[in-house]
């Protein structure tokens, strides 16, 4: 099956084509199974290459489609890489995208862009696969952008709404800003190593200086920085979330934001060669983590508490990635896009059966009316604050021990952000399913489970949350990690872990202990106490205020980076603009209008006149040609 | 004569000749006076293409210009009736201006011999190619279909004047 | 030398003729008086035709001259019918009158 594997992102192209171009001709259930199925078929043989990888000696094929660019030294085959990294982003894609194809087929139902969805869908999909099969810089850059403009497509999805167009605007344009940085990367790649090809780059990467290593990495990693929501660039990803709730699910929690971990995981070399990058990716990471963790204690919108979440849970991935735990992070990576994907889900179950309702504060009590969006949720929330023997606690703790390694202070701002998820997780899942429902009596009545196609896909991700943790157990424990097992043929500088059993054991009962605490916090706070979010920005104290306004990072930028911006623009359409471009070119218009009203005065029609300028003109020719 | 050949001469008299009844052309009032000043000029012009050994080319001269031409330009100038009285002038002005400007190319043109320097003229024998029988030889040798066009400009000419010339049906 | 006089002085000759044609045809302002001139001026062309085919022995020259006479008798014919056309119009031959090129 491997050397099919370009099948996998074919399948996605031809559902996007079909769709495309006959989705409106196409009946709902036919639209929307074409593109599941295609997906399905992709996940299918992922699956099948992906058992033949297992029992194969060689772990790293290369298969060539066809000769891309090819200019005297830039020569870029188009061709796949299949190894363990590849093969197991494969399966997440393709997996977790099936599942989400499925759920969308019944979230979508009564959306008139259904097969446009669709469309954008596998879309996605195709240029997610592109981006992780890619065997050189070049193919993962066509990916990136490809899921870059899905997602754009995907988050004004639904155009008709201005704010959401701005939101997409701004994830585009966010974006813009990190692929910058990795277009610049890749060409210094380019330029040091005489190729973009993962190979050629790696063996080589030994042989430059430190410097361009470094600056390599860190362009690298402005680059994951806009992908994936790291500070500065994250305020896209909460806005993101104006697209459909599957979107949300597959492009922003599981998949497309998961691309800069990937990016970095597959360039581990330089990261392990260069130490002021892989400082620098894990000091944003924990900042992110913490910073988003804080805004998410006070959102209301069930989105934006999920979406904060996931910059949260991707700055600890960066983390994770900065002191050099790389399986650890891609293990993180699986099981975020597990319970992550089934809390989107989840949530969008919730505001399936609120009739479009987001906030929370107008929810309560659903715990009965919903049992297994109930259900499954809790599971997802249970698995994100790191509870064993979730899937959240062993990828979680694997990082956390690999960053107590590496130094403590980081290890206890990781141990915060995870307190604080916790925190915020179950303060969500108190404030929705339980106390008195405080929505509209029409919503109350209104409410109802959702269709199968959706309890499905959420039944599957509960078990995957739940189970997902057998796939890295500690390997003190004696256990295989298969994770990190799996994937060391492509983590070329590994640093085992040297911590004792009993600092191991101490941190993991810290880690469960500090979890129990604040979820037994949050309980008492809403459940108990039943504290209800503040209805009133006045009534908030000044801190509350801050967080709640999500610290003023939109409008910082907003008074730093666009109004200056938008000042200078204007100042420059004023005066460049409209004073020096249009006034030369109107200039050009009037002085010739000019010159015509002057010259006109010559045509006099006077024969006489015209005579004497024709002998002088004469004149003139035989004083230059002969004389002069 | 004065150490002159006779050809000297007579192209010293034609060309004075032929000058001033230029600039009669010009500054005579009348300008039936003009055409007849013309008609000499061209007569002066065609006595330098007989010392040029141009027989053929002066009778012609002669014939069509001196002959046909200059009766036609006459008999216009009787039919519109022009005289002095009715002659407009330019002002002073317009005319220094034009001999100004006359002036000038003639100082152009001579600066132009000069500034051409030796041109490498020089004559190649004094072969008797003036004459009926050498000319018509070349016209009807090597110009034969020029020269049937001509015919056919004189004609199509001819038709032009006539068709121009007139009245129209209805016009008094 | 052209039976004892240089051609300079011909192309002198023709050189002052051609000027008090273009002089003519710049001072006057009757129709008919600078069509003369201009008919001066081609006589001038001419004479350095004819001196220049002299001196070469060649007898294109004045073949060239007849045509031009040919051509200047079609011309003069078609010329004058046309200003009599206008006189007929608007009884006057007068140039700065007929400044409609203008519009």
């Amino acid at each position: 099956m491997i050397k099919l594997i370009a099948l996998v992102p074919l399948f996605p192209l031809i559902g996007f084509l079909i769709n495309g171009f006959f989705g409106k001709k196409l009946s709902k259930g036919l639209s929307g199974g074409i593109a599941s199925v295609s997906v399905l078929a992709s996940f299918i043989v992922a699956v099948l290459a992906f058992l033949e990888l297992e029992h194969s000696t060689n772990k790293s094929h290369v298969v060539e489609l066809f000769s891309w660019i090819s200019a005297d030294t830039l020569n870029i085959p188009f061709e796949f890489l299949y190894d363990p990294l590849s093969a197991w982003f494969l399966l997440i894609i393709t997996g977790i995208g099936f599942l989400i194809h499925i759920y969308s087929t019944g979230y979508m139902h009564d959306d008139a862009g259904f097969s446009r969805f669709f469309t954008y869908l596998n879309l996605f999909v195709f240029f997610m696969l592109l981006l992780v099969m890619g065997n050189n810089y070049l193919i993962m850059f066509v990916g990136w952008e490809g899921v870059g403009l899905c997602s754009y497509l995907l988050i004004g999805f639904w155009f008709k709404n201005q704010a959401y167009n701005d939101a997409a605007r701004k994830a585009f344009v966010m974006n813009r800003i990190g692929d910058l940085g990795f277009l610049l990367g890749i060409i210094l790649i380019f330029v040091s190593y005489g190729s973009i090809s993962y190979g050629d780059v790696f063996s080589r990467a030994g042989v430059s200086s430190n410097a361009v290593v470094t600056a390599i990495a860190l362009l690298l990693f402005i680059g994951a920085m806009g992908k994936s929501a790291q500070i500065p660039l994250y305020t896209w990803l909460p806005d993101a979330m104006a697209g459909p709730t599957p979107v949300s699910a597959l492009i922003h929690a599981a998949t497309m934001v998961t691309a800069g971990i990937y990016m970095i995981v597959r360039s581990n070399v330089f990261y392990s060669i260069s130490e002021v990058a892989s400082e620098t990716v894990a000091i944003v990471g924990v900042v992110t983590a913490i910073f988003a963790a804080t805004i998410g204690l006070l959102q209301n919108d069930i989105k934006k508490i999920l979406a904060y979440s996931t910059v949260s849970q991707l700055g600890l991935m960066f983390l994770g990635l900065g002191v050099g735990a790389f399986s650890s992070s891609v293990f993180h990576v699986t099981t975020h896009a597990f319970f992550k994907a089934l809390l989107f889900l989840g949530a969008g179950s919730v505001i399936h059966a609120m009739g479009g309702e987001q906030d929370i504060r107008k929810m309560g009590g659903l715990k009965g009316k919903i049992k297994i969006t109930y259900i499954t949720m809790l599971l997802g929330t249970i698995a994100i604050s790191g509870i064993p023997p979730f899937s959240g606690f062993f990828s979680k703790d694997e990082i956390l021990a690999h960053t107590y390694e590496h130094s403590k202070l980081l290890w206890v701002l990781g141990m915060i952000a995870s307190m604080l998820t916790a925190f915020y997780m179950f303060r969500m899942l108190f404030l929705t399913f339980f106390g008195k429902f405080r929505g509209t009596h029409e919503q109350e009545h209104h409410l109802h489970e959702s269709p199968s196609s959706m309890t499905i896909p959420l039944m599957v991700l509960a078990a995957l949350s739940v189970l997902g943790g057998a796939l890295g157990l500690p390997e003190f424990w004696h256990m295989p990690n298969w994770m990190s097992e799996h994937l060391s043929p492509i983590i070329l500088h590994k640093n085992p872990s040297a911590l004792d059993h009993t600092t191991e054991w101490t941190l993991m009962g810290l880690a469960v202990v500090a979890a129990g605490v604040v979820i037994y916090f949050a309980h008492a706070m809403f459940i108990t106490n039943g504290v209800l979010p503040l209805e009133n920005e006045e009534k908030m104290k000044p801190w509350q205020k801050l967080i709640y306004n999500k610290y003023y990072v939109d409008e910082f930028y907003d008074a730093v980076i666009r109004k200056p911006l938008d000042l200078i623009s204007t100042a420059f359409y004023k005066f460049l603009d409209l004073q020096v471009i249009d006034g030369l070119v109107n200039g050009v218009g009037s002085m010739v209008k000019g010159t015509g009203n002057v010259v006109r005065l010559l045509q006099s029609g006077n024969i006489g006149f015209y005579i004497v300028s024709m002998v002088l003109g004469v004149i003139l020719i035989l004083l230059f040609t002969f004389i002069i | 004569m004065l150490g002159y050949t006779i050809t000297q001469w007579l192209f010293g008299i034609l060309s004075f000749l032929a000058i001033m009844f230029g600039l009669m052309v010009v500054f005579s009032r009348n300008p039936v006076n003009s055409v007849l000043y013309l008609v000499m000029t061209f007569f002066c012009i065609a006595g330098h293409y007989l010392l040029l050994n141009a027989q053929f080319l002066a009778i012609v001269h002669i014939v069509v210009y001196a002959g046909a031409i200059m009766v036609l330009f006459l008999f216009v100038i009787m039919l519109m009736n022009l005289n002095e009285d009715t002659e407009p002038q330019r002002t002073w002005l317009s005319k220094i201006i034009a001999a100004v400007a006359g002036g000038l190319m003639l100082f152009v043109m001579v600066g132009s011999l000069k500034g051409a320097g030796d041109m490498g003229l020089q004559q190649y024998g004094n072969a008797q190619i003036g004459f009926v029988k050498n000319l018509g030889a070349v016209l009807f040798k090597d110009f034969l279909f020029p020269f049937e066009i001509a015919s056919v400009l004189l004609l199509a000419a001819m038709v032009g004047a006539i068709m121009i010339g007139k009245k129209e049906a209805g016009e008094s | 030398m052209l039976n004892g006089i240089s051609i300079n002085y011909y192309i002198l000759l023709s050189a002052v003729l051609f000027i008090i044609g273009a002089v003519g045809v710049m001072a006057r302002r009757n129709s008919i008086i600078i069509f003369m001139c201009i008919e001066l001026m081609l006589n001038a062309v001419n004479l350095m035709l004819v001196s220049f085919s002299t001196l070469h022995n060649d007898a294109k020259g004045q073949v060239f001259v007849f045509f031009i006479m040919a051509v200047a008798a079609a011309e003069v014919a078609v010329g004058l019918a046309i200003l009599s056309m206008i006189y007929r119009n608007i009884k006057n031959i007068d140039t700065d009158l007929l400044s409609n090129l203008k519009n």
